[in-house]
């Protein structure tokens, strides 16, 4: 959807220098993903973004958008069918909040009726009031919600192409996250192409399909996320991920990608009995007792029972916590520190028992990328 | 920005300005007992022709001013120009220290006596802080807004009309307003280089030592200044839109 072939960009400096700000960069976001720039301060990303839309000229290379050389395009009629957003969020002051919605729309010559409606539509996507907001001024709007207005401008005429340079930066990290989620929300349905700047190691993680890490104008390394931290092409790359990039891959994967599911369970009237049997039978030090629909209530250990007898109910403990199984492994590696534990029980957002994770399954799958982590789960089974 | 005030301020000005114009205008209806009253009495013919020599002086200085100083000002302010821009307006800012008298005079010296060099030397007086106003506050557009603007497809044209021109125009009537009060305090002079106006009534008065033919002279042009101080504060508040208008919350 957007393919870069060799683009480069010198500045020439006032001193008579030159500044190699992208140096035969070649890369390609396939439709529907997000690919996130990333690199540290001055090493091009901003030129190369600015590239793609025209707003810099490049020196050499090639560019493709949904198909076309931008070469071949008007750059206006380009620039209209690509949503940008800036650092600087740049909504006009002098419009208010509608009208900076409908910019591009009106650019269009679209209907005003159905381009204001869209503008409706677009702010209860970000969970902003349509009624209190439309007619407001971008100065009457708290920094997130100008930020929040800024994204869905660029997405008023429903351009196939987002680009964004930063466009969560000048926000706090705890509504930076919300933001996050909302648009990570918003583009599981839209499924825009999306190249998006940032600086910010954990933003491109959560954010991106792929990261490209840049190096004074050089593409380094285009990868998944995933496949990036476990396997960083050289030193530069993995210092910049930092020395807790196998931490930061607990938060790529969900407590259901390395969960033990299928678990066996008993029931609060069963035999210990037949609580020993099942252990024993699958090799396991403890078993889940769930209650009469399948919640999770609590748990036996094999070591507590071995002479007792009896029914479950009255031998059984209380779990210390539990994880949902849409958590990443960042907060279930977390928990289990909190509850100095090696297991957890997993369960869903009802509370009903979907299986188990032990801290050595977890460290199994950061011992292979995502894809393989199939493998690592069924070496790591015996844990339990 | 000096020529800027601040919106508290501004709002007690035109309290004030209002305040001083209602006594005055019940000061003129006493009737003919009152000192005011006599004076009316006396030069209403006067005053009634010469006030509107003085209105259409104003108008058609200021009025030309920002016809050129706008387009100018624009023109300055675009990138193409930013070599000679600061040259120009050096230019500019060396002709305002020039006294209006000053220029009055030139202007006779150019076009002889009457109402057009009147006017001519009017404009040339006001023109300075119209241009100066819509340069600066093209210029300080932030740029990431133009960015923004060119980023979704807004070509140059469109920028200036829907971004730069309503984001500079709080700056540029500042400046507007500036111009008109430097031209309404100018326009009594134009009557010593035949332009006429309400100057005549003051000048005449001094020369013969005829205090009411002054006040006549000088209390319409009083209030005309107040008037149309008044009138450009209300158009400022009303015409630019709340969100670049500092004084509309
Ligand atoms: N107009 C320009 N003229 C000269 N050099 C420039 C210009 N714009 C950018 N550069 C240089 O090009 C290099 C890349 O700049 P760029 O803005 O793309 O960096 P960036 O990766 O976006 O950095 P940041 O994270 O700080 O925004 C820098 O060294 C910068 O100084
Ligand atoms: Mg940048």
């Amino acid at each position: 959807m957007i393919k870069l072939e060799k683009l480069s960009k010198v500045f020439e400096t006032p001193g008579g220098g030159s500044v190699i700000a992208a140096d035969q960069v070649s890369m390609e976001v396939p439709e529907g993903e997000i690919c996130v720039l990333l690199g540290p301060s001055g090493c091009g990303k901003t030129t190369t973004l600015k590239m793609i839309n025209g707003l810099i000229q490049k020196t050499s290379g090639k560019i493709w958008v949904a198909g076309c050389d931008t070469d071949e395009q008007d750059p206006v009629q380009l620039r209209r069918s690509i949503g940008y957003v800036i650092q600087q969020i740049g909504l006009f002051p002098n419009m208010t909040i509608e009208d900076n919605i409908c910019v591009v729309p009106d650019l269009l010559g679209w209907d005003k009726t159905k381009s204001r409606r869209r503008a409706g539509e677009l702010l209860e996507l970000v969970n902003l009031d349509p009624g209190i907001f439309l007619k407001r001024y971008p100065k009457e709007l708290s920094g997130g919600q100008q930020q929040r207005v800024g994204v869905i401008r660029a997405l008023a005429a429903d351009p196939p192409v987002l680009l964004m340079d930063e466009p969560f930066g000048a926000i706090d990290p705890i509504n930076r996250a919300v933001i996050q989620d909302e648009f990570l929300k918003m583009q599981t349905e839209l499924r825009k192409t999306i190249a998006f700047v940032s600086h910010d190691i954990d933003e491109a993680i959560k954010m991106a399909d792929k990261i490209a890490i840049f190096k004074d104008g050089v593409l380094e390394q285009y990868d998944s996320p995933d496949d990036l931290l476990a396997r960083p092409a050289n030193d530069f790359i993995a210092s910049f991920l930092g020395q807790d990039r196998t931490l930061k891959r607990l938060s790529l994967l969900q407590v259901q990608d390395v969960m033990f599911g299928d678990q066996v369970r008993v029931m609060a009237r069963d035999d210990l009995e037949k609580a020993r049997g099942l252990m024993r039978e699958v090799g396991h030090k403890n078993i889940v007792m769930v209650g009469p629909r399948g919640r999770a209530r609590g748990y036996l250990h094999l070591n507590d029972i071995l002479d007792s007898t009896g029914k479950v109910e009255e031998h059984y403990q209380g779990l210390p916590a539990t994880v949902n199984i849409r958590d990443d492994l960042r907060s279930a590696v977390s928990k289990m520190f909190r509850h100095d534990t090696t297991w957890l029980v997993c369960v869903d957002d009802e509370g009903f028992f979907k299986g188990s994770i032990t801290q050595r399954a977890i460290s199994h799958a950061l011992g292979a990328t995502y894809r393989d982590s199939d493998v690592a789960t069924g070496a790591a089974a015996e844990a339990l | 920005m000096k020529m800027q005030i601040l919106p508290h301020q501004e709002r007690f000005r035109s309290r004030i300005a209002f305040g001083l114009g209602a006594i005055l205008g019940i000061g003129l209806m006493i009737g003919e007992r009152g000192y005011i009253g006599d004076t009316w009495r006396l030069y209403s013919e006067d005053i009634l022709f010469l006030t509107v020599q003085h209105i259409q002086l104003v108008l058609v200085s200021s009025g030309l001013a920002i016809l050129v100083g706008v387009p100018v000002g624009i023109m300055l302010s675009r990138p193409r120009m930013q070599r000679y821009s600061e040259a120009v307006l050096q230019v500019f800012n060396i002709g305002t220290t020039i006294p209006t008298l000053a220029l009055l005079a030139l202007s006779i010296t150019l076009l002889g006596i009457g109402f057009v060099p009147a006017v001519f030397g009017l404009w040339a007086a006001t023109l300075l802080p119209i241009v100066r106003n819509v340069f600066q506050g093209l210029r300080s557009v932030p740029d990431y807004l133009k960015e923004a603007a060119t980023g979704m497809g807004m070509t140059p044209l469109h920028i200036l009309r829907s971004v730069e021109l309503p984001n500079a125009l709080f700056v540029i009537f500042a400046g507007i307003r500036t111009a008109v009060a430097v031209n309404v305090g100018t326009v009594p002079l134009a009557f010593l280089i035949g332009g006429g106006g309400l100057g005549e009534l003051i000048f005449t008065g001094i020369d013969l030592n005829e205090m009411q033919m002054l006040m006549a002279g000088a209390i319409p042009v009083a209030l005309l200044s107040i008037a149309a101080d008044w009138i450009l504060a209300k158009a400022q508040y009303w015409l630019i839109p709340r969100g670049v208008n500092p004084l509309r919350n």
